[in-house]
């Protein structure tokens, strides 16, 4: 997400770095920048407007003008501006000091709250808790169901009445359900609902008094335009909302919704949800967040996921390697396998600093690629892998054969792999050590992999 | 829900009224507030534009025309300005086809394959749509290729049942494409009138996902040449400008005919589809303005405007 923005943002800074000294013209143009990129963001107008002001009043208040360095000086501004307004630091999902905790999820319809509400019951599972999912959307045909199912998928209990029972009803039974079964958290899927329907709202107002859940958390997906604010606001009138979810953070959303939603509601981001799978959500972190929008990457969060999954001995060694540029195929092939486990590839790299400025526009990660570029490298000797040099045309096609590619796979995995080196090469000298604009790898074919 | 049947402009009224009251309210606030033409008339156009999700470079665009023809044409009352406007917004979304035409060469059902991301409203518009089309006494098959989000086979069966339409579908995790191809195949044997094909919620940025759509669509023209005849991407509302790279994503992979555009009855104004049509020029064909059947409704961009500034 923020990609755009943040491409956009670089331009601005660029500009303003280029200037040896910010006159009081320039950095109204550059205001003014900085404004339209947000606004395609989609964060909402008003938000814009009241965000522009408050840069601009703190830059005259640090003398921006007569800074040294002025540039750095905005970039600082607006960084520490975003941070105020997203929160200063990830709020955790907040627990009952006696269980059950009650988390209740409320949103519009498709914004992924069933979903969630399984993402929510892995992780929660994964911390040594007891969910139980509670189906309380009787309206969507089969949504029930379909809460059934996810839990199913995520390992945990799931309880409903039925469709043809009041939500209410279900939603209350659920306590001494979540006790019978020795259940410490509940979750409760309500029906999505639009903010300007009375009856919907009275409802979702009932469940919330009947239950009085530890947490009532609005789930919002990360593509919506300005109307986000609209829908937030009502929906926070009736309820007394205590954290955000930010669905569909994967795709290419700009992603303004974010700082819209937090300004109408107060409430933090406590969620992104980031991929289709159960495991697919992120902790928010405001600070980190902004640094992304910033293009300063995500290096902490990429750091604390790697050390999840990854073999803290041979990250080392990756590293090494990496700084003496005797990397070859075997660590590729090692590294690949690390970073499946990982989780989605873009958003993996995204999380690079300077990566974001290397690679060309529109590249995406294809999971199933993988499969291929494994395939290949399986397919050739150990010597082959630590000297790809020595692999000609007719290793090739013995590689190919193995693989059950073609040689232009081979080709496209080699040509991928002499680039990756190369980069890494490049971003082991510091992330100011910029690529060259618009020349990243370009090839993307069945063995492509886009390093 | 009003059960009562009304007319298509006045159904649009009835549901627009409601939800476009507030960018209604504010254009009218707008142009009768300050009944002369000044620089602030052109400030809060952009606002209301850029709060309608039009997005900054078609409002741009149009508040420079209208500067340019305030100009030209000598216009000082504002009252005249916004009826340029209108022509302005009607001009821009009346372009293309904007009818599902349910027809198709002989005794072979006319397909429309409906795509779209997640959550925007696919299973409901489908089933919407295979009601209205019962009712208009045509036969109607249903293709359930959604074969990868939790329960959406049966939320589009109780669809099917609902509208007495048939369904094919196969098991959970199944080949999507296997179950477009025969769902195409039933529908040709029974000599249906159409075949509605559902499919899984994607992203537009998954190279993968989309692939696996061109394929549907490549399948289904295998089996019937010439098929599928729409393919309907299916928008929520809401969406902000990631709208506009979603239909450029889409229509990239497949033959888009048409956007269906759905939730207008909350209070977001859409505004991304008149970008979409004017920078891509794939036109609106349906809107889904509420939960009932009669919700659902065929777009026309004169009326559309007209209910818009009424």
């Amino acid at each position: 997400m923020f990609e755009s923005l943040n491409k956009r943002l670089e331009e601005v800074f660029k500009n303003i770095r280029g200037q040896g000294k910010l006159t009081e013209k320039n950095m109204k143009e550059s205001l003014q920048e900085i404004r339209m990129a947000l606004l395609e963001a989609d964060v909402n107008y008003k938000v814009v407007k009241g965000f522009i002001a408050d840069v601009q009043e703190a830059a005259t208040g640090q003398k921006v003008l007569d800074a040294v360095h002025p540039g750095q000086m905005i970039v600082k501004i607006v960084h520490e501006e975003l941070v105020k307004v997203m929160g200063e630091k990830n709020e955790p999902l907040r627990m009952a000091d006696s269980p059950p905790t009650i988390l209740m999820m409320v949103g519009l319809q498709g914004q992924g709250k069933t979903t969630t509400a399984g993402k929510l019951a892995v992780m929660l599972k994964k911390k040594g808790h007891r969910p139980l999912l509670v189906g309380a959307d009787v309206y969507r045909p089969a949504a029930i169901k379909q809460l059934e199912v996810v839990a199913g998928q995520a390992g945990v209990e799931s309880f409903s009445l039925g469709e043809n029972a009041n939500p209410v009803d279900t939603c209350v039974m659920a306590g001494g359900e979540a006790q019978m079964r020795n259940c410490d958290v509940i979750i409760l899927d309500t029906a999505g609902r639009l903010h300007v329907d009375a009856e919907m709202m009275g409802e979702v107002r009932q469940i919330h008094s009947a239950v009085n859940p530890t947490e009532i958390l609005f789930v919002a997906n990360a593509m919506q335009g300005q109307d986000a604010v609209n829908s937030a606001k009502e929906f926070h009138a009736v309820l007394p909302l205590t954290g955000v979810i930010l669905t569909q953070m994967d795709g290419d959303a700009r992603g303004g919704a974010a700082l819209s939603l937090i300004s109408v509601t107060g409430c933090p981001i406590k969620f992104v949800g980031t991929g289709e799978k159960l495991d697919a959500l992120d902790a928010f972190h405001p600070q980190r967040l902004a640094d992304q929008i910033l293009g300063m990457g995500d290096i902490v969060s990429l750091v604390e996921k790697a050390q999840e999954v990854v073999d803290q001995e041979q990250a080392l060694k990756f590293q090494e390697k990496a700084r003496k540029a005797t990397w070859d195929l075997e660590d590729f092939l090692q590294q690949m396998q690390q970073v499946k486990k990982m989780g989605s590839l873009g958003d993996l790299v995204k999380k690079i600093p300077g990566m974001n400025k290397m690679m060309p526009k529109g590249m995406d990660f294809d999971e199933d690629e993988l499969k291929y570029a494994e395939a290949i490298v399986y397919s050739m000797t150990p010597y082959e892998r630590r000297h790809p040099k020595i692999i000609n045309g007719s290793r090739r096609r013995r590689i190919a054969t193995g693989s059950g590619t073609s040689v232009p796979d081979v080709n496209h995995l080699l040509k991928d792999f002499q680039k990756m080196k190369k980069m890494i090469k490049k971003m082991m000298k510091g992330p100011k050590g910029r690529g060259p604009k618009g020349r990243g790898p370009q090839g993307l074919g069945p063995a492509g992999l886009g390093f | 829900m009003t059960e009562k049947k009304a007319g298509f402009l006045g159904r649009l009224r009835e549901r627009l009224g409601k939800t476009r009251s507030g960018l209604l309210d504010n254009v009218k606030r707008v142009f009768s507030g300050r009944p002369r033409i000044g620089e602030d008339v052109f400030e809060d156009l952009e606002e209301i534009l850029i709060e309608g999700d039009l997005g900054v470079e078609t409002t741009m665009t149009i508040v420079e025309d209208m500067r340019q023809v305030t100009k030209e044409r000598k216009l000082e009352n504002s009252a005249d300005l916004f009826r340029v406007l209108e022509e302005e917004l009607a001009g821009l979304l009346e372009p293309g086809d904007h009818a599902l035409n349910w027809t198709s060469s002989g005794d072979d059902p006319h397909v429309v394959l409906v795509v779209g991301v997640n959550g925007a409203g696919k299973t409901t518009t489908i089933g919407k749509l295979a009601q209205k089309l019962r009712a208009e006494g045509k036969s109607v098959v249903l293709g359930a290729a959604d074969t990868f989000r939790a329960a959406a086979v049966e939320q589009l069966t109780i669809w099917s049942e609902r509208a007495g339409a048939a369904i094919v579908k196969h098991a959970d995790g199944a080949d999507p494409a296997a179950v477009a191809y025969d769902a195409t195949d039933a529908a040709v044997a029974r000599k249906a009138d159409c075949l509605i094909i559902d499919t899984a919620g994607r992203l537009h940025t998954k190279v993968n996902l989309m692939e696996e759509l061109k394929k549907i669509q490549r399948v289904v023209g295998k089996r019937l040449p010439g098929a599928p005849h729409d393919v309907l991407l299916v928008l929520d509302a809401t969406t902000g400008q990631n709208g506009l790279q979603q239909a450029i994503q889409f229509t990239e992979a497949l033959n888009v005919t048409g956007i269906a555009l759905t939730k207008l009855d909350g209070t977001a104004k859409g505004g991304i589809a008149v970008a979409i049509q004017k920078q891509l020029g794939i036109p609106i064909k349906l809107i889904g303005v509420g939960e009932a059947v009669d919700d659902l409704q065929p777009f026309n961009a004169r009326e559309f405007v007209e209910a818009l500034f009424e």
